[in-house]
């Protein structure tokens, strides 16, 4: 008989809510992304109205794991387990909010094109994705390993943001373009490279949760 | 305190050595006695015993001595006695121990107890002859021997009973109590089966008591020395409680009176071999009843 | 939110002199785990033992005040304490299996009641042990003694006793306080399967034991009852600041 069934099974229903809310992230940045491509306003909205449902999730997680902590006071892997859900939820929200804020402003500006005004946007959008994607797995698959490599796609990300914002600047300083649509697809990438920050720390939390340390640095 | 450099460096130490031999030949003594005094008794009388001395009563026609009858006698009164004095004194510890509230009244019984036992026996035997022999017309007999006995022994038993019954964890009264046990049920179920072991001691105590005793018997259940008759249905066996009995003490006592010392070691060693009995047999059942035992 | 399974009512209890419980008015919900918490001597364990009567053993307790095990006042006269025992069990701080074979431990209450027959009683006996988690440790060994044991089966073995003549409210009086950790928490596992059939109050002086295990906790401070809440509610965001001293280790 292996003790504490029901803290057990607590720490797997805890597992299951954050599996659950990582999916849904995912499945609303691969949304909005195809809005993007599309100007699809209607499946911006839907990206909107989900963020609600991302912030419920997240108040679950933490109330679930503050409750394990109070009652089950947990220790080792379990209160690495326990504080990694509450740190994590944190990012995956982010990772939703940002969706959201760039639903808006596809909804706000509705015919414009934001794909084609710079080459690098798809490329940037391509490689946030995957590493929302890839990001969220690791820490699924608790596989620490691919957590340290997918850290490194960060790099891509922020030199295309920076490419991005040189080339938007010299559209601006060309004045051919509107000001008020080239401020917008800043902003887009500014959301993607935040993104991309986000995607970072849920690595690092996917390392924290088996190591107790941060960037190498011991926390736990 | 000095600090100490070193552990090594073996010391002998003198008053250690002292006491050793000193406690050593306190235990040699005492062993020695014991193994000396029964040494003696079987030297002396082993010779005497045989089959028709075990097996025969004394007949002056004939010549013969024998001591079956005083053996016979001895297991009446063993027998009486305890039938009498086991339940009063299990009931008696019971009773002190489990439903009299602990205070003065309750001290002061187990006082009375103590003293009572400590009460030289031919004081018994006084009393046993005035109030069970003449006032209750039992006359010599060996139902007024064990009556007087149990008065003797009753303290045995139930001391060690209720010492037994102490012993006992409250746990187990509270436990079965907490399950809805009635009392005298948990008491019959629980207490008595634990305290068994004892229950046993005080009961083996007090054989040893009856077949040692010489005084208390004399003048109340006499000097019988014959084998009791089977009669009609073996009524003469019952009948017997109300005639005399000698019981082997008794008969050893009169083979000195009489200096017959070597039927007295005779006896003696008989009377040796029985304790040595009983005291195995205590041994066994002590350990058969211990339910504390995994 | 569960039924009441028992109600007390300005229960008070004096030990001589000693006013020992003060005007308890507590609602013990039905399938739950209720857990007394508080320091030694705040009168946690006695009211724990005035829900089945077991203070009346002890000389010189007066109570006053009623205590309703399914509306029925337990201090009623017409009361028999041998039924409302098996209706509300009991668990001690001390193991204290019986100096008898297991199957006689577990058979010794349904035997009080009268169960006689061989079948009866095998049957009982293993769903007894069944329930408490504990027979596959003792199956092959039902003859052997109890008191070979370890402690926590021991104590597992006397849960089971409990269970056996199937009572309804099962009262536990610090019931692994005298265990080591890993056989504390599998009798807590226990616990938990255990609320699902029975209503369980239990004492205990580990706060965390009661945070794991309990639906709801009330805090006993010289005998009276300072917080009466569910759980999680006690343990997050008392009312009472005494409370609050006591479950942060700030008392005294």
């Amino acid at each position: 008989m292996t003790p504490r069934i029901s803290f057990e099974h607590q720490l797997e229903a805890l597992n299951d809510n954050l599996v659950e809310m990582g999916q849904y992230v995912e499945k609303s940045i691969d949304q909005i992304f195809k809005a993007l491509e599309t100007m699809d306003i209607e499946l911006a909205k839907e990206v909107m109205e989900g963020d609600d449902t991302v912030d419920d999730m997240e108040k679950g997680i933490e109330a679930q794991s503050l409750a394990l902590i109070t009652r089950q006071q947990p220790v080792a892997r379990d209160l690495r387990m326990v504080s990694t859900a509450l740190k994590v939820v944190t990012d995956m929200e982010r990772i939703g909010d940002h969706a959201a804020d760039i639903a808006e402003i596809i909804v706000r500006f509705e015919h414009a094109d934001f794909y084609h005004l710079s080459k690098q946007v798809p490329k940037m959008i391509e490689a946030t994705k995957k590493m929302v994607h890839d990001s969220l797995n690791a820490f699924i698959k608790r596989d620490v390993k691919a957590a340290g490599e997918i850290m490194k796609q960060d790099d891509i990300i922020d030199g295309l943001f920076d490419k991005i914002k040189t080339e938007i600047i010299s559209l601006l300083q060309g004045g051919n373009q509107n000001a008020d649509y080239c401020v917008d697809v800043l902003m887009i990438a500014k959301y993607l490279e935040r993104i991309g920050d986000h995607a970072v720390n849920i690595c690092e939390w996917t390392i924290f949760e088996e190591k107790g340390t941060i960037d190498n640095i011991r926390v736990l | 305190m000095e600090k100490i450099s070193t552990i090594n460096g073996k010391q002998k130490r003198i008053s250690d050595r002292i006491w050793y031999v000193l406690i050593y030949a306190s235990a040699s003594v005492s062993i020695f006695l014991l193994v000396g005094i029964v040494g003696y008794v079987f030297y002396r009388g082993a010779g005497v015993i045989n089959w028709n001395f075990l097996t025969t009563v004394p007949s002056t026609i004939k010549g013969n001595y024998g001591i079956a009858g005083n053996i016979v006698n001895t297991l009446y009164m063993i027998f009486l006695t305890l039938l009498i004095a086991t339940p009063l004194g299990i009931g008696a510890a019971v009773y002190l121990n489990e439903y009299a509230k602990q205070g003065r009244i309750v001290r002061t019984i187990e006082a009375t107890t103590e003293i009572l036992a400590g009460l030289p026996s031919i004081i018994f035997g006084l009393f046993g002859m005035v109030f069970f022999g003449n006032t209750l017309k039992l006359g010599y007999s060996i139902l007024t021997g064990a009556l007087t006995l149990t008065l003797m022994v009753l303290p045995l038993i139930t001391r060690n009973t209720q010492e037994a019954l102490k012993t006992v964890p409250d746990t187990y009264r509270s436990g079965a109590l907490g399950m809805g046990a009635p009392k005298w049920y948990m008491i019959r179920t629980i207490l008595l089966p634990s305290a068994m072991p004892g229950i046993i001691t005080g009961v083996i105590l007090a054989i040893g008591r009856i077949v040692g005793e010489s005084a208390a018997l004399l003048f109340t259940a006499g000097s019988g020395f014959l084998l009791p008759k089977l009669g009609e249905y073996g009524n003469g066996l019952f009948q017997k409680i109300f005639q005399p009995g000698g019981t082997l003490t008794i008969e050893l006592y009169l083979s000195m009176s009489k200096a017959k010392y070597q039927e007295a070691f005779g006896i003696a060693v008989v009377l040796l071999v029985i304790v040595f009995v009983i005291n195995i047999i205590t041994k066994y059942l002590t350990k058969r009843f211990d339910v504390s035992a995994k | 939110m569960s039924e009441n399974k028992i109600i007390t009512k300005d229960l008070n209890l004096y030990y001589g002199e000693n006013h020992a419980l003060k005007n308890i008015n507590m609602e013990i919900k039905d399938k739950a785990i209720t857990a007394f918490i508080g320091p030694s001597g705040c009168g946690k364990s006695t009211f724990l033992k005035t829900l089945n009567r077991m203070n009346d053993l002890i000389d010189n307790v007066r109570i006053e005040g009623t205590v309703l095990l399914d509306g029925e006042n337990v201090y009623d006269e017409k009361v028999d304490t041998t039924l409302l025992r098996k209706k509300v069990g009991m668990v001690f701080q001390q193991p204290n299996p019986f100096p008898m074979s297991i199957y006689d431990n577990i058979a010794y209450g349904p035997r009080i009641h009268g169960v006689k027959s061989k079948e009866q009683l095998d049957e009982i006996v293993e769903r007894s042990l069944k329930g408490a988690a504990i027979f596959d440790e003792v199956k092959d060994r039902l003859k052997k003694s109890a008191l070979g044991l370890s402690g926590g089966q021991q104590q597992r073995l006397c849960i089971a006793r409990a269970l056996a003549v199937e009572p309804e409210v099962l009262l536990m009086d610090e019931p692994t306080s005298a265990l080591d950790p890993i056989s504390t928490l599998k009798i807590e596992d226990l616990m938990g399967e255990l609320k699902e059939k029975y209503t369980v109050a239990v004492v205990t002086h580990n706060m965390q034991q009661a945070a794991r295990i309990s639906d709801y906790t009330a805090f006993f401070l010289v005998g009276e009852v300072i917080e009466y809440s569910e759980t999680d509610v006690l343990f997050t965001r008392p009312k009472e600041k005494k409370t609050e001293d006591y479950i942060t280790g700030r008392f005294g």
